[in-house]
């Protein structure tokens, strides 16, 4: 018989920064509904200078590092409560956190192109 | 008062397993007098009628918690749930707690509940000599446990959470945390920092995803989601 482990010791960081990033991904959301509405978004370029300025370009980071590891913590729970087997749950969250900072890498990379 | 009969229609979840290969849902109706006020009061009749129904009852008044059951989709108490409450026209549906294994009809095996319950200790833990008349508080500190000890256990929140389904072995659920929280703001319990330690965990506290489900069907009106949020609360002041 297996035995059950639970006890981790570990959660809270987690779920705190689930929260925070979720703070940070609404804020930036706000921002950019008010640069739309302000024209940042009428040309390719006001778009371009828009995304040139060095604070959006801060925050846009900001942006794309929480998304990710909100999804890292929502992706890994989905993994947690659906799949019993250990082998299989450990293979997809090296697969997810590979995915996210290759994903993380390639959005900035697009961003900052502009 | 007059003693109008009335007549009212069950479907009701049966499962022997010494005798049905699969569960199946039955219908059946009873007469019921004025008088009959409660669901438990129809229950009672229905056994009368058909006593091959088993369902747990006990105090009839809603302190026991044995009545817990699923009615028209929703956990509660039978014995606090008025007749008067249904749609009048369609049958009373009746299922057990789900999640977890039915022993027979309504009644369901409440092991890992109880597991559940016992693995955050629910007892006062002060390893200072026992005072000659009782551990006193203050009514400041006595009223942080309002809302928290009136628990009857009846398993109706745990039951009805998502996670404490998939995970019922890892989660401690509502109604583990309610009572944990319980010890952790009681100003005469010395083990605060074990039980924070104990409940630190991505399954046994950090499953609850605020779906609220517990709150909802709480037969005494009590919140294991505020109970939880103040834990994690108290493990963020903790870690900063």
């Amino acid at each position: 018989m297996q035995r059950l482990v639970v006890g981790a010791g570990y959660g809270l960081k987690d779920w705190l920064a689930q929260r925070i990033t979720g703070v940070v991904m609404a804020v930036f959301t706000l921002i950019m509904f008010a640069a739309a509405l302000g024209g940042a978004m009428s040309s390719r370029e006001a778009w371009q200078a828009f995304m040139a300025n060095g604070l959006i370009r801060f925050l846009s980071f900001l942006f794309i590092v929480s998304l990710c590891y909100h999804a890292w913590v929502g992706v890994r729970d989905i993994w947690m409560d659906y799949l019993n087997s250990a082998a299989l749950r450990l293979f997809l969250h090296v697969m997810t956190l590979l995915a996210l900072v290759g994903y993380a890498g390639w959005a900035i990379q697009i961003i900052w192109r502009l | 008062m007059t003693n109008a009969t009335r007549t009212v229609q069950f479907k009701i979840y049966r499962y022997d397993p010494d005798k049905d290969a699969k569960p199946y849902m039955q219908d059946i109706s009873v007469e019921l007098d004025s008088t009959d006020r409660k669901l438990l009061d129809a229950m009672v009749k229905l056994k009368a009628k058909d006593d091959s129904i088993a369902f747990r009852r006990s105090c009839r008044e809603g302190v026991c918690g044995s009545d817990a059951m699923n009615i028209n989709g929703k956990n509660g108490l039978a014995c606090l749930t008025a007749m008067d409450s249904f749609p009048e026209g369609k049958p009373v549906v009746l299922r057990p707690l789900p999640g977890l294994p039915v022993i027979r009809d309504l009644i369901v095996d409440m092991t890992q509940f109880f597991k559940q319950y016992h693995s955050i200790k629910p007892y006062l833990i002060n390893n200072d000599p026992p005072p000659e008349r009782e551990r006193l508080q203050s009514p400041e500190d006595r009223e942080e446990l309002n809302g928290l000890y009136e628990c009857i256990l009846c398993a109706c929140c745990s039951t009805s959470c998502p996670s404490f389904w998939w995970n019922p072995d890892k989660f401690v659920g509502p109604a583990g945390l309610l009572a944990a929280y319980r010890f952790i703001a009681d100003t005469r319990d010395q083990a605060t920092n074990e039980r924070l330690d104990n409940l630190e965990d991505p399954y046994r506290l950090f499953r609850c995803h605020t779906i609220m489900n517990c709150v909802d069907v709480c037969p005494k009106g009590l919140n294991p989601t505020k109970a939880i949020g103040k834990i994690k609360e108290m493990m963020v002041r903790r870690a900063i």
